[in-house]
């Protein structure tokens, strides 16, 4: 191969860097363009101040899509949000939108949902843009192919004003998950087996790119779920290649490319795949036969194992640091070193979030819920992640399934995954959760967190401890 | 922003790994609309107790580390959530610099535009002024952007890399919009080329 031609082959995330470079020079930081902001209630209102203060206008509204998500109650709606705080962040963000002209999916909209559900369903990301959110979960939009990551509120403010960031190139990783991913095994468990492989730092400085044929056979809603927590592999943002499925999805939503431009939108797409031979920096590999459902075990998302695992002992890491850290996190979460993960009871089960509130994940939760009923003393909470997966449970009759097992249906939100809204867990309650972080007091102060897919999470609301579904 | 000076102060200690935004600032101080403030409540369910008195097992509490200005930290500092309340709260409590020998991506980027140095250092040069921290609780570091450097009293100092547009930043104190902006005509250029190559998106 002549070598110019093979210094040509690009990445999928080189080609979309290249096309967004806005300012390339010497002594300062590129300049990218960003073709999509989302927005919700909390990272935003100071980005809005700032906006004010210094008397600069949104550059491009119809940039923009907003919604409220954080702090939003998941039942009770109709009555005024009990919490004056979050009433004031409420109400700030519905003022920014309309004194700027913003799209908002308020409280009371039936778009309503948490943003990083709302804004696939309706077809607001499209593959190769630059897509930032002041949100960590941003990355969920890779599963479209476009270059998707959280960003401080500085630069939500940097954006409204200029519709560019000033950006660092990243290096690029790749994850090949070989084969096909065993029955019970989701795109959760490989998010999770990934995490428990290269650490919670390990993507740190990397965009990943997920490759492979198990890769291929996920659902978008899956891909969703797999990008969503690049994040918490350290990495900036997490991409698949689009595919049909990505254009089966898109077409027909409200903001899809429509009529003359299908065509010519899908042309584009399709360039946008990785070239044969490009070189990454980085590349991981994984086997999805041998991806068993996960269960965190400590307070960090590296933490994890296979549900026939055990809870490991601090004495069987190598590395004083991850020594340390199974020390602490058993102390916290109550543990004893080689406890079998089945024998763990739980208190609550949680199934949502930007991770695992799609209607692909209530109806896997669904069918092993079916006929079962919520175990003595578990509290079980099923919180879509949008109005509209919620009305599509419903119309499929899930919700009675939930509701006859013993589940509270609730509204829609992040609840419980960051359990700002007022759903929490207490001092020593011990949750199976469906969302996307375990850290100490994530969903609430002394709350104890295990992360796990939603199939797994509605057998363990049923057993009241954790259950390898394999053997269900 | 203040400009980033040449200073000495007190260095605390935590010696933590992967220490997460969640519990540089929990979530439930979130929920404020205005970026100040948040001071008090840096690292809040590690810092109080459940009655809300001090906790005085919790390594910042330590009165020969009141007042500091740097924090000493462990691998991977800042992962988790992309809240900046997690840097507000901490220039907020009164640091403007930390060393580590990682910080997670988007933790780092907003430490910057918030006036505070994030320095990276080696394993062995953590260790270093770790152990020398240990040793002498209260012992004052000097840090020297202009030069790149940290000076202990002990001789644990070292040079230290950063960017240069980074840097220029910090030392003058510099608005990131501003400077973009300059840059207002290109940005016009390039979407006038994107409107023509994907009409779609602006339709």
């Amino acid at each position: 191969m002549h070598a110019l031609e093979y210094a040509m082959k690009k990445t999928m995330y080189e080609k979309i860097w290249d096309s967004h470079l806005v300012v390339d020079e010497a002594g300062q930081a590129p300049l990218l363009y960003v073709d999509r902001h989302l927005m919700h209630e909390v990272t935003s209102p100071q980005a809005f101040e700032g906006l004010k203060i210094s008397g600069r206008k949104v550059r491009n509204p119809h940039s923009i899509l907003a919604t409220m998500d954080h702090c939003v109650p998941t039942k009770n709606r109709h009555l005024p949000i009990a919490d004056p705080i979050a009433k004031k962040q409420i109400e700030t963000m519905a003022d920014n939108c309309l004194e700027n002209g913003l799209n908002l999916y308020d409280m009371k909209n039936p778009n309503n949902g948490v943003i990083h559900v709302v804004v696939p369903e309706h077809g607001f990301v499209h593959p190769g843009m630059v897509v930032v959110c002041g949100d960590s979960h941003t990355a969920t939009h890779g599963a479209f192919g476009a270059l998707a990551f959280g960003i401080g509120t500085s630069e939500v403010e940097h954006v409204m004003a200029t519709q560019t960031l000033p950006q660092k190139k990243s290096k690029t990783m790749q994850v090949v998950v070989n084969g096909s991913l065993s029955k019970f095994a989701s795109a959760k468990d490989i998010a999770l087996a990934i995490t428990g492989k290269i650490g919670t730092a390990g993507g740190t400085g990397y965009v990943i790119e997920y490759t492979g044929s198990a890769i291929r056979e996920l659902t978008m809603e899956g891909r969703m779920t797999l990008c969503n927590m690049a994040i918490e592999a350290g990495a900036r943002a997490g991409l698949v290649a689009p595919d049909e499925k990505t254009y089966e999805y898109l077409k027909g939503r409200e903001f899809a490319p429509s009529g003359d431009y299908w065509d010519q939108a899908v042309a584009y797409w399709n360039s946008l795949a990785s070239d044969e031979g490009a070189e990454f920096d980085t590349t991981v590999v994984l086997e999805g036969a041998d991806i068993a459902p996960q269960v965190s075990w400590g307070t960090s998302p590296e933490q994890v194992i296979g549900v026939d695992g055990v809870v490991p002992s601090p004495d069987s890491f190598a590395d004083e640091g991850k020594r340390k850290a199974c020390e602490s996190a058993l102390a916290y979460m109550g543990l004893t070193a080689n406890t079998k993960i089945t024998d763990i009871p739980v208190d609550l089960v949680f199934i949502g979030s930007c991770t695992n509130g799609r209607i692909e994940d209530f109806r896997i939760a669904a069918e092993v819920a079916k006929g079962t009923k919520v175990a003595p003393g578990v509290t079980a909470l099923a919180v879509p992640g949008s109005y509209h997966v919620k009305k599509q449970a419903e119309d499929e009759g899930l919700d009675k399934i939930f509701i006859d097992a013993g589940w509270e249906w609730r509204d829609p939100g992040c609840s419980m995954c960051l359990a700002m809204n007022g759903d929490e867990l207490t001092k020593g309650q011990r949750s199976a959760s469906t969302s996307n972080r375990n850290f100490e007091g994530r969903q609430g102060k002394g709350g104890r967190t295990h992360l796990v897919s939603p199939a797994m999470a509605a057998a363990a609301a049923a057993a009241g401890h954790f259950v390898d579904i394999r053997t269900l | 922003m203040e400009p980033y000076l040449k200073h000495d102060s007190v260095a605390a200690l935590m010696d933590r790994s992967n220490v997460d935004t969640d519990q540089i600032i929990p979530k439930q101080f979130l929920k404020k609309v205005e970026r100040s403030g948040f001071g008090i409540h840096l690292f809040h369910d590690w810092r109080y107790n459940d009655d809300g008195t001090d906790n005085a097992e919790f390594e910042l509490n330590k009165p020969a580390f009141k007042g500091a200005r740097i924090l000493v930290a462990g691998d991977n500092f800042g992962c988790g959530s992309s809240r900046e309340h997690a840097p507000w709260a901490i220039a907020d409590y009164g640091f403007n610099t930390i060393i580590s020998t990682s910080y997670a991506d988007i933790f780092y980027n907003n430490c910057f535009k918030n006036g505070i140095l994030a320095i990276r250092v080696s394993q062995e040069e953590l260790e270093k002024v770790m152990a020398e921290i240990s040793a002498d609780e209260g012992v004052r570091f000097t840090v020297d952007l202009e030069n790149q450097q940290v000076i202990t009293p002990a001789g644990n100092g070292f040079t230290f890399e950063i960017d240069p547009f980074r840097k220029g930043n910090l030392l003058s104190g510099l608005d990131d919009i501003g400077l973009t902006l300059k840059h207002v005509d290109k940005i016009t250029a390039y979407e006038v080329t994107h409107k023509q190559n994907f009409p779609w998106l602006w339709a």
